[in-house]
């Protein structure tokens, strides 16, 4: 049974592991070993430190983009105004405050306090309008003196901030304590503008939220009922080899291409309105549907075959036992993947740019077909801006689509760790 | 069920030649032979598992209860409730105990009522000897029982369906010592209200659970008779080699 040993050749001397040489080996090994360790600690403390720049700086020219600077005025409304109480409750007060020429009187307040230091051009063009609804809140301020914070123009502002011109600096110097700095709440309700002071995100964030949204009802289900047939249905043959390498392919498509053809089939052949939020939507779900379709066949590819072979062997048919187990089993996966996909789609510019989503639109859409546009393209377009005001406010809009971006993939991340099934 | 010249293929391979079997009702039958001789596969071409596999191919006539299963006729699905199937590793669903039990009569539409339903439950629990161990928690996952829990609670979702036969493919091969001696009580408890067929490694299993044995040996049945025939008194010698412990 048992074959006899190969005879030895000559006898082998036994190892001396200690020589000089074996030391040598030892140490260059040691050496090796540390020197790649340093070198993955520095790659992670360059990567870190590139993060913590881009963070840092966009902070700190952004900070100043959520607040304004304002001016104490006094007011005397009684002469100038001729509003009754109660005009002022619903929905005419805006226009009974207008037509009684709430605007000139705050210009006048202007030009009587200030108006060795500018008078009226202190003010921003939008100062009325907080006057307004100072008034709307509290009628009283019709019926005695009083003095309201009204924005500032933005060559005081942007003075006020530590970047204005010499006169400018000259003018707030005077000015002293009357100037103030609070929260910028325009900022967040108001859409774009030509006075960086009046800009706002709303109309791009909005516009965003449709496009999303548009997005994600195309997108998912398309993607997730695709990503089960080709798992579950598909025949493994030549043609469904084809389709999962273009699949494969299309996700890796540069953007602008997706804008192009956006371009051409909506807008050229199929005459949808340029700059609508569904055209942008339809665009980018094109882009996103790959993103999905992989994540989805690899949550599905993850179910154990014990499950399905389970289902099958009581009797489940085909439907049942993709719907009441794979599915439910995949989902995390599925979500994740749809979210990192969003967050992608969020953040893309150049389709849209394509697709005319780049208008100065002063009001944020309505309706899907109102033309709109969204954040990382008015991020752009105010990039683009000469007003130095605008500087700051694309670095708060950064920030602000930073923020969100950071939300949906914390959100990803939480779905995914909560719904992990520990096998 | 009555298995008559049956010839398996994955893709140009032959898996299984030429076998011809009768599982009766009443009686215990154990599928034996070394690895790799076709047992489990023949044993999935009872209830059309191999229909999952691609590039599979059936040749032959399987009859269940004098039904053609390979005819365009007959529903798989209904088929593989009559006939059901418990596995080598358990494989709950990552749902509560009673959702795994319930699970086969609720697509089958078997209960009449909630009521019925976890009535059927109950049974289907108790016949598998679980019953008194999780009456108790039955909302809890059926992947947090002991291994041979998991198999006994998965031999009640197959029961739940109340089909006639019970295909076992080596079930106990994952379990201990003591979680298999309760599997095979349970076998022989199950004996006569359900045909079962147990696919087995272990000959001494085989010997002790099982009324009609046969053998497997690259893809052909070598013998097949009573069990005690079988391992006292074999007829052809690889039966006998095999018995002995002189491969496998």
């Amino acid at each position: 049974m048992n074959k006899p040993l190969a005879p030895a050749a000559a006898e082998r001397r036994p190892t001396d592991w200690q020589t000089p040489a074996m030391q040598r080996r030892v140490r260059r090994r040691y050496a090796a070993e540390r020197r790649f360790r340093l070198l993955g600690l520095a790659a992670v403390f360059a990567s870190a430190a590139f993060l913590v720049y881009l963070l840092a700086t966009m902070l700190a020219q952004g900070a100043s983009g959520f607040t304004e600077t304002r001016i104490a005025l006094p007011l005397d409304l009684r002469r100038h105004v001729a509003v009754t109480p109660a005009q002022l409750h619903g929905a005419g007060a805006d226009l009974a405050l207008a037509g009684a020429g709430l605007e000139g009187a705050v210009d006048a307040a202007a030009n009587a306090a200030y108006g060795r230091q500018g008078g009226a051009s202190l003010l921003s063009d939008g100062a009325w309008l907080r006057v307004r609804d100072a008034i709307k809140r509290d009628p009283e301020l019709l019926s005695a003196p009083a003095t309201i914070d009204v924005p500032v123009a933005t060559a005081i502002d942007m003075a006020y901030k530590g970047d204005g011109t010499p006169e400018s600096e000259a003018a707030v110097a005077r000015l002293g304590n009357r100037l103030s700095r609070g929260l910028n709440v325009s900022f967040f309700t108001g859409a774009d503008a030509t006075d960086p002071t009046r800009a706002g995100i709303w109309g791009a964030l909005k516009g965003s939220l449709l496009t999303m949204i548009v997005t994600l009802g195309l997108a998912f289900p398309i993607g997730v009922l695709s990503a089960l047939y080709l798992e579950e249905y598909a025949p493994r043959n030549r043609w469904t080899d084809l389709i999962e390498v273009s699949i494969n392919n299309l996700a890796a498509v540069p953007s602008i291409i997706f804008g192009l053809l956006g371009l051409a089939v909506f807008l050229g052949t199929f005459h949808m309105p340029r700059s609508g939020a569904i055209v942008g939507g339809l665009t980018l779900a094109l882009m996103t549907m790959p993103v999905i379709v992989i994540a989805g066949r690899n949550a599905i590819t993850a179910v154990p075959p014990s499950i399905r072979d389970a289902a099958r062997a009581l009797g489940a048919s085909p439907i049942q036992v993709v719907f009441h187990h794979v599915l439910p089993l995949a989902l995390p996966g599925i979500l994740t993947g749809t979210i990192i996909g969003m967050a992608r789609a969020l953040g893309e510019t150049a389709p849209l740019l394509m697709i005319g989503m780049r208008a100065f639109i002063a009001a944020p859409p309505g309706k899907l077909t109102d033309p709109a546009t969204a954040l990382p393209v008015q991020i752009f377009l105010w990039s683009d801006e000469v007003q130095k005001g605008f500087v700051e406010k694309t670095s708060a809009a950064i920030i602000v689509l930073l923020v969100v971006l950071l939300a949906m993939n914390g959100v990803a991340i939480y779905l995914r760790n909560r719904f992990e099934t520990r096998w | 069920m009555t298995a008559a010249g049956v010839n398996v293929f994955y893709g140009r391979k032959q898996a299984i030649r030429d076998v011809s079997i009768d599982v009766r009702r009443e009686d215990v039958t154990a599928f034996i032979g070394p690895s790799g001789c076709g047992k489990s596969t023949f044993l999935r071409t009872l209830n059309r598992m191999n229909d999952t596999i691609p590039g599979a191919r059936v040749e032959g006539d399987i009859r269940l209860d004098g039904e053609d299963i390979y005819a365009k006729a007959m529903d798989v699905v209904q088929l593989r409730a009559r006939v059901g199937m418990v596995f080598q590793k358990p494989n709950p669903f990552p749902k509560s105990i009673f959702e795994n039990v319930a699970y086969g009569p609720r697509i089958h539409g078997l209960a009449r009522s909630k009521a019925d339903l976890a009535q059927i439950v109950e049974r289907s629990l108790a016949r598998a000897g679980l019953w008194n161990e999780v009456k108790d928690r039955l909302t809890e996952s059926g992947t947090a029982l002991s291994g041979g829990q998991q198999q006994r609670l998965c031999i009640a979702r197959a029961i739940a369906v109340d089909p006639e036969v019970i295909l076992m493919d080596e079930p106990c091969s994952a379990l201990d010592p003591i979680a298999t001696a309760k599997i095979e009580e349970l076998i022989h408890e199950l004996r006569g209200r359900y045909a079962i067929v147990i696919v087995t490694h272990n000959m001494q299993q085989a010997a002790r659970v099982s009324q009609q044995t046969a053998f497997f040996h690259l893809g052909q049945l070598v013998e097949y008779g009573d069990t005690s025939d079988i391992f006292t008194n074999p007829r052809q010698d690889r039966t006998k080699d095999y018995i002995t412990g002189r491969y496998g």
